[in-house]
């Protein structure tokens, strides 16, 4: 889209904290809410110095409430402004549940449609960092089943810096999930980066032999698994969700329809996930497409361990990504 | 930070009246809704306010148009009370598409936004935060509206009714409280649900100014929510207030009353609002019977009406079945 093609290296948290500086600029009803976000500077440091920019009114910290200040930035939104929550983590933002599913997601449908509730609620997850059971937890799948929800998975950079804009324009409420493994990493984005689309899945890299799907974390480590398979002859597309709700099928059946083979990766346990979503669309949608089984890479149903080395063998890893997908390729 | 409330101003004859007329719309319209639950016209849950009129109407009379008003599933007599004409609520609860939430939500769920009325919540609390944002755009807009939010004892033992009442005091929005306490949470009794009883002196250990009221009398629910409604307004913080009432009938439809004596039940009716208050109004020459028995008529008439608004409404295509899941408009 852009020809002068400036680049910029950023960190992930950089581009997530440059969006909210972008946003709060852009509209005087933005203003964010969240444990620890203004005088801590935000639990992963995104929000460091917001505070001191914007001021309290729009940078407000609030106390340990998570189903409180939730179901406060629905009634800000339902009230005509446009609350950016953070939730520290996924992982409390189940104390909030009730907010999220009872009401952010319910009000419009039981109102007759005459009520919305245009919130955005942050929130940092991922496993990676040995902060074991309560502390490691990939609930996209639990709010991807609820209708009314927006769920945006942040797996790229440009996402990190683009997707919070473009969700306070949604009318509807839309949850983020922002990986805190990420935060320190370092890419180029474009230096005039900004809102990005927030309806369709991503063809991160072409490829006709094979469709890898993922989203999170997922997505660098299998864009480094198709480098690797590269090198032995192996072309994977390499395709990034980045909206869990509702799902773009048709740009995930496009890519089943190009390569005939799917191997999909996500870290959330394999029972009732996203990828079990997937499969079955897959299935009904497109099954005389494939040349062979779909197959996964799930996490492993067990509550995250605390050790670093049990902790890497429950979710899948690059060379997980290029054994499976070997495996699927030595049966032709 | 309890008190007693001192009557604030003489009484409005013109107002006086038009509030008896609201209470026995309320009283008449949900025993006709209990008619048509039995007809199997109205199905789901269905939570009857008979006896707890005084509450609704008695505070609802003090708020302005502006004022934003969140309730709960046992929310008609505050829809009413605040001018959500009985049509549209009966229509409603037949679930018909021009039902005041289309019909979307049935008798747990009614919505107007032209009345800035939020619901209709049917999770135990789950809108008291809600009423706390909404007070708190109030604050950082600087309008001089107010929210009030109406509740059951049974929400007072929820953790969000801590967390709401923090909020609410930490960062000094303009919300009233209004906590009916029926004496049941469902089937429960307050004295198996709550350490504390006077639920009131909950409000001091948040800062929050707080007093409890007799619910069943109208007149001193007025003052009560004047006084309070009065003291948001200004002072632009928060405010609980107490009203102790009583439910006549059962929880819900589906309720035998096995937790309760039908003596006790009896007793409280001795208290029941309505005649209480049109007992005063006689007394004081303020109405005539024949005055009362043409409200009853006048009533009658209008529920009537809502029936056959309701009868005559027409259900929502099923092809229309996924609307309202997101927004049709997307700016």
């Amino acid at each position: 889209m852009k020809n002068n093609a400036a680049k910029i290296n950023s960190t992930y948290r950089e581009a997530l904290k440059q969006g909210l500086r972008e946003a709060l600029q852009n509209d005087e009803r933005v203003f964010l809410m969240g444990e620890d976000v203004g005088r801590y500077g935000g639990a992963f440091a995104v929000s460091k110095d917001l505070l001191q920019e914007f001021g309290e009114e729009r940078i407000m910290d609030v106390p340990l409430s998570e189903s409180g200040f939730v179901g406060a930035g629905i009634g800000a939104a339902l009230a005509g402004m446009k609350p950016i929550v953070e939730v520290m983590t996924v992982n409390f933002s189940l104390l909030a549940m009730d907010q999220i599913v009872n009401n952010a997601a319910t009000l419009l449908h039981m109102s007759g449609g005459q009520l919305n509730v245009p919130i955005v609620i942050r929130m940092g997850c991922g496993i990676g960092k040995q902060l074991a059971a309560q502390h490691s937890h990939s609930w996209e799948p639990f709010y991807a089943h609820i209708p009314g929800l927006i769920v945006l998975s942040v797996g790229t950079h440009e996402d990190a810096r683009g997707m919070l804009l473009t969700a306070l324009k949604s009318p509807d409420p839309v949850l983020i999930f922002e990986y805190t493994s990420m935060l320190n990493s370092e890419r180029e984005i474009a230096a005039d980066a900004g809102a990005v689309d927030i309806s369709k899945a991503k063809v991160l890299k072409e490829g006709k032999d094979i469709s890898i799907i993922t989203y999170g974390t997922g997505v660098y480590k299998c864009l480094e698994a198709a480098a690797e398979l590269a090198t032995i002859g192996i072309d994977t597309e390499v395709l990034d969700l980045r909206v869990l709700r509702p799902l773009d099928e048709e740009t995930f059946l496009a890519s089943v329809a190009k390569t005939h083979r799917v191997l999909i990766v996500e870290d959330a346990w394999r029972s009732v996930s996203i990828s079990s979503e997937i499969s079955s669309r897959i299935m009904e949608k497109a099954f005389y497409e494939l040349d062979a089984p779909v197959q996964r890479l799930c996490g492993v149903e067990v509550p995250i361990p605390y050790p670093l080395h049990l902790e890497d063998a429950a979710i899948p890893q690059k060379n997980d990504i290029v054994n499976a997908v070997k495996k699927m390729m030595s049966h032709d | 930070m309890t008190q007693s409330v001192e009557i604030q101003k003489p009484l409005d004859i013109k107002k006086e009246l038009l509030i008896l007329y609201q209470m026995m719309l309320i009283r008449r319209f949900e025993e006709k809704a209990a008619e048509q639950y039995t007809k199997a016209k109205i199905r789901g849950f269905l939570h009857l306010y008979i006896g707890e009129e005084a509450v609704a109407v008695g505070v609802t009379q003090a708020l302005n148009d502006d004022d934003n008003v969140l309730s709960t599933y046992r929310e008609h007599g505050h829809a009413l009370a605040r001018g959500i004409d009985a049509d549209f609520i009966m229509a409603e609860m037949y679930g018909k598409q021009q039902g005041c939430s289309k019909g979307r939500g049935g008798s747990m769920h009614l919505f107007d936004t032209s009345k800035k009325f939020y619901g209709g919540n049917a999770i135990v609390c789950g809108h008291l935060p809600i009423a706390v944002g909404m007070a708190l755009v109030s604050k950082k807009q600087k309008k001089t509206n107010i929210t009030c939010c109406f509740f059951g004892e049974g929400a007072a033992a929820e953790g969000e009714f801590h967390e709401a009442m923090n909020l609410a005091a930490l960062w000094k929005v303009p919300v009233l409280f209004v906590c009916e306490n029926n004496l049941y949470a469902m089937g429960t009794a307050i004295r198996f649900t709550h350490s504390m009883q006077e639920l009131e002196k909950k409000g001091a250990a948040y800062g929050i100014e707080s007093s409890s009221v007799d619910g069943m009398d109208l007149m001193k629910v007025m003052d009560a929510a004047n006084s309070a409604i009065h003291k948001v307004r200004s002072s632009r913080k928060p405010y609980l207030l107490v009203c102790n009432t009583y439910r006549f009938r059962a929880h819900s439809m589906f309720d035998a009353e096995l937790y309760r004596d039908k003596k006790e039940v009896e007793e409280w009716k001795k208290y029941d609002p309505i005649p209480q208050f049109q007992q005063y109004l006689l007394q004081e020459k303020l109405i005539t019977e024949t005055e009362i028995d043409e409200f009853e008529k006048k009533i009658e008439k209008k529920i009537q009406k809502s029936v056959d608004f309701a009868e005559a409404g027409t259900w929502e295509p099923i092809d229309q079945l996924t609307r309202f899941v997101y927004s049709e408009n997307k700016s």
